[in-house]
């Protein structure tokens, strides 16, 4: 790659979350979770579903508002909408969060067009298709979302938040509902995107061979509080049996999980 | 009780919406295509509906009227009044925001509703690009300039279906010319102004209403349908009842 998107002047930023808790209603989403990212790191946060994974990253990006606990972002608090003005983060949502009523190349353009980013058309075009290039999707500019699989609707929601040139990048579940080959190649884009541009990478998944292959750490949450917080390896290597019956579930359809009690799990 | 609640809760946000909306007018500018594709929408595409449903409107009302004036010598001659003053001062601008509710209001919730359950909102959110000033501003001045263009249209053609029911309607039978002047005695430029009035009023209302109720809509594919219904529904009994009170005032 001859250039690089992100400009000098933005660099990777660290999050801090301390003692975050997050409640709706009566029931307790996130307890007490605490933990550091490092600037450019891929951090990657892992949990059943309905652990509070998804919840933790909005709270990130500042949709939600944390019940107790701050999420710091290079120090500025991230439920704050100056922060994101300030830093730029981005988050690739699951579903994609496209929008349906533009092409591909006018999702791509949104970001820029709206910020004035780019007062030449042709500059804003370069940059919108050197883009789509780095994801293979130049053929896809004139689609509709609609036209598009589920592994390039994927591809285009990471296109749209890397045009942004983030210092913060947030996934959530990336690889959901796609086939082993087509989570393989966006494993290997999110790994490739943090070489190549520096970028802080959270992301959320349940997927393990995308979380053991390409995290520099990873925390596993459980019930809303954190399991363990270790590299790759540590967790691979874990003895606690809920980290290793997540990571390796054995399928017994003679003893199932949903018929056991709460405390022989 | 927490019906009334709810009914007061959604007005307030309505109008913490519209304040909002306001902040973010100096963009209008660089906003001009999506105005201009808006007001497409909501004034060249509402056109040919408003013309039919207007011209019986007028015609029906000619009919109705002319029927129970013919019984009085002399009477008929009043029907261009009758008709001018309906539709200037009451029927064109309710019939229009009706019209406006149930073509463009339904529309913009059902787009709003499917842009807030589909995360698009979020994702503008986590763009720095505050809905409001994309998605509401532009369709509110979309609606303050169309609906009175749509409205007079509505007044003219209404004026018009009123004459050819009074002249081919063979127990009417009114002379054009004399239902033209017994308009024109009777309907005076405050009577078209204060239609044009409620009728910007209407408008505001209908577009603010149907943005604000698709940007709450929570849920699924359901709830888009469940709040389409809600956001015409609302803003029609707030045309009624505003059409009541601005009446009172502009009397």
């Amino acid at each position: 790659m001859s250039r690089s998107i992100t400009t000098l002047s933005q660099k990777a930023v660290s999050v801090d979350i301390k003692q975050l808790c997050k409640r709706f209603g009566s029931y307790d989403v996130l307890h007490d979770v605490s933990f550091s990212i490092q600037p450019g790191e891929i951090f990657v946060i892992m949990g059943p579903s309905g652990a509070g994974k998804s919840v933790l990253l909005r709270c990130m990006i500042g949709l939600e508002k944390p019940t107790s606990g701050k999420i710091l972002i290079e120090g500025l608090d991230a439920s704050e909408q100056s922060t994101h003005q300030k830093l730029i983060t981005s988050m690739v949502f699951q579903s994609g969060a496209l929008f349906n009523s533009l092409t591909v190349f006018e999702n791509l353009a949104f970001y820029p067009r709206e910020h004035g980013a780019y007062h030449n058309k042709n500059e804003l075009t370069e940059k919108v298709f050197y883009t789509l290039k780095i994801l293979s999707l130049e053929k896809a500019a004139h689609k509709y979302p609609s036209e598009l699989s589920g592994g390039m609707k994927k591809r285009v929601a990471i296109a749209r938040a890397l045009i942004m040139e983030p210092q913060l990048l947030l996934y959530d579940e990336p690889t959901s509902e796609l086939d082993p080959t087509s989570s393989a190649n966006i494993s290997e884009l999110i790994g490739t995107l943090k070489e190549e541009f520096g970028v802080t990478s959270v992301v959320v998944s349940h997927d393990r061979d995308l979380s053991l292959s390409i995290a520099n750490r990873i925390a596993l949450i459980i019930e809303g509080k954190v399991r363990i917080l270790a590299t790759p390896k540590e967790v691979r290597e874990s003895q606690d049996p809920v980290v290793q019956d997540f990571l390796n579930p054995k399928i017994d359809i003679h003893n199932p999980r949903f018929r056991k009690t709460k405390e022989n799990l | 009780m927490s019906f009334i609640a709810n009914i007061l809760e959604e007005i307030g946000s309505c109008i913490i919406l519209f304040l909002r909306s306001l902040q973010y007018l100096p963009t209008l500018f660089r906003q001009k295509m999506r105005l201009i594709d808006y007001a497409c929408n909501i004034g060249y595409a509402t056109f040919p509906i408003v013309a039919i449903l207007s011209f019986f409107i007028g015609a029906v009302l000619a009919l109705q009227a002319g029927y129970s004036l013919s019984k009085w010598e002399g009477a008929k001659q009043y029907l261009g009044s009758i008709v001018g003053l309906s539709m200037c001062r009451e029927l064109g601008p309710v019939m229009t925001a009706f019209l406006l509710a149930g073509r463009v209001g339904s529309a913009i919730t059902a787009e709003l509703a499917s842009m807030t359950v589909y995360s698009e909102v979020d994702a503008l959110i986590t763009m720095n690009v505050p809905p409001p000033r994309i998605l509401v501003m532009p369709r509110l001045v979309a609606a303050a300039l169309m609906m009175p263009l749509l409205t007079i249209s509505s007044i003219v053609i209404g004026w018009f279906g009123g004459m050819v029911a009074s002249k081919y309607v063979t127990f009417i039978g009114l002379n054009p010319a004399i239902y033209w002047d017994s308009l024109k005695n009777l309907v005076d430029a405050k009577s078209v102004s204060d239609g044009l009035i409620k009728a910007e009023i209407f408008g505001l209302v209908v577009a603010l209403v149907c943005c604000n109720t698709g940007l709450r809509t929570k849920g699924g594919p359901r709830e888009i349908g469940t709040s389409v219904t809600h956001g015409v529904v609302f803003s029609m009994i707030l045309i009624l009842l505003l059409d009541y009170f601005v009446t009172k005032i502009l009397m």
